[in-house]
């Protein structure tokens, strides 16, 4: 095993995968940890979407620009991660619903999304199989530049040109300890060795709490056990991804002709739970046949469970931590960390190696949680 | 060709191919490249024959290899049979 590297990242889900090849690209000597595999955690478990109706600029910008990194991922890692853009269409239940959702659109139209507010026959000309009365919609927004890429192609389509440019990932390695001087990181030790490195990321999703407090650092983050379901694959009958903030839900058609999809379970709680619940299959059959009453005959092939590592403003913790230099925060997506993290790898890599940032990231430090936090309103699953 | 997953269509060769490119430890890993047991039947027939394929490219136990977590419905079930408020 290799004992240093400019850079050491915990954690190899899409974040960490993405990370370690904009740092590669950018020269760096990157080793990446994880204590499973790649896309072990919440990136192999997610819903695959990729979202950039946003209620806070923050997340809706962050998703708007990785969806430009999306378009030209094929090309540039040369592999097929499967994006399409068949838009997410978001029902709108009520006044407060609609008041909301203007808000939103105005924003989002601000920094140039396609999003617009739809009826209820565009409803049913957008995905033919909804009922808008089954779903209880007066409307709902649709941005068509939305979509879906195959997570496990993605991060490991990351990971290849990571380890192309000269990345090492370690599988079935994890961070045990870290060796601190003088307020600064100077190693991670490994139940395999040490690595010395002058930067570390914490990049460990729902385990980033742990390894945050290895490090003497306490976050607000909190895992949270989510669950979803995959029926059997069928003729293709649409292409958007159908979600509502009221309910919940979120399912779409993969590619393969399945439909996924998941709902909060009626017994979510907050820890490392990881048994899927009857509950929540009760949950979410009910609701799909609301939604779309020919769904009901189709057969469901898997349930499973996935963690969402959550803030308290649903927004990531990203950069530099303030208290120990050479440690930086790469956590707490609270559910959509794939849809944003080809450009938090961008930035995160551009703030490492001091080049300037595309976007400002001042508004994510973990510093935010002393004062007042804004919530990220537009969350499902 | 020896067919091993008849789902979604993976033989012998492609799972040994996928071992040694991806350095494969585990059934998992083997899931996430090749989609193997993610069609109808669930890995009920081609899991075990793949753990021994993984135990012997590997040199782990098939005990190693083979408890994964269980992911519900053991056979397919329609949604309305499962929808809470019906039936």
């Amino acid at each position: 095993m290799k004992d240093k590297a400019d850079v050491v990242i915990i954690g190899a889900g899409i974040n960490g995968c993405a990370l370690a090849y904009e740092l590669s690209k950018r020269g760096k000597d990157v080793v990446v940890i994880d204590k499973r595999h790649i896309a072990a955690g919440a990136t192999g478990r997610c819903g695959a979407g990729v979202r950039q109706q946003w209620s806070t600029k923050e997340n809706a910008l962050l998703a708007k620009k990785s969806v430009e990194i999306f378009e030209r991922l094929n090309d540039e890692l040369d592999a097929d991660i499967d994006f399409r853009q068949g838009g997410y269409l978001i029902a709108i239940h009520n006044e407060e619903d609609m008041a909301q959702a203007k808000k939103n659109v105005e924003m989002q139209k601000s920094i140039g999304l396609p999003v617009r507010i739809i009826d209820r026959d565009e409803i049913k000309e957008i995905v033919p199989i909804l009922d808008p009365d089954g779903m209880e919609a007066i409307g709902a927004t649709f941005c068509p530049t939305d979509g879906h890429a195959d997570p496990f192609k993605t991060a490991y389509a990351y990971a290849n040109a990571a380890m192309k440019l000269g990345a090492t990932f370690y599988k079935f390695t994890e961070a045990k300890k870290f060796r601190i001087e003088d307020g600064e990181i100077k190693s991670v030790i490994t139940n395999r060795g040490e690595i010395k490195a002058g930067v570390v990321v914490n990049a460990a999703g729902a385990w980033s709490s742990e390894i945050a407090k290895m490090a003497g650092l306490e976050i607000p983050n909190k895992p949270v056990r989510k669950e979803a379901l995959v029926t059997e694959p069928i003729k293709r009958i649409f292409d958007a991804m159908v979600i509502s903030f009221r309910h919940g839900i979120y399912f779409s058609q993969m590619s393969h002709g399945q439909i996924l999809g998941g709902i909060p379970s009626p017994e979510e709680k907050v820890g490392y739970y990881t048994e899927p619940t009857f509950s929540f299959l009760q949950r979410m059959a009910y609701m799909l046949g609301k939604y779309a009453p020919v769904l009901k005959q189709i057969n469901i092939m898997r349930q499973w469970t996935g963690f969402y590592d959550v803030t308290p403003d649903a927004l990531p913790i990203l950069g530099f931590d303030s208290r120990l230099k050479g440690f930086v925060h790469c956590h707490g997506f609270s559910g959509h960390g794939f849809m944003i993290a080809p450009m938090v790898a961008k930035l995160l890599a551009q703030l490492i190696t001091g080049e300037k940032l595309d976007l400002p990231i001042d508004r994510l430090s973990v510093d935010r949680f002393k004062g007042k936090v804004v919530k990220e309103k537009s969350v499902v699953g | 060709m020896k067919i091993v997953c008849r789902c979604e269509d993976i033989t012998e060769e492609d799972i040994v191919k996928a071992i040694r490119k991806y350095d494969c430890q585990t059934l998992d890993e083997l899931k996430q490249v090749l989609r193997l047991g993610m069609g109808p039947c669930q890995g009920r027939t081609c899991l075990p024959i793949a753990a021994r394929i993984l135990a012997r490219e590997t040199g782990k136990s098939i005990e190693e290899i083979m408890p994964q977590t269980a992911r519900p419905p053991v056979v397919p079930v329609a949604i309305y049979m499962v929808s809470e408020n019906e039936g």
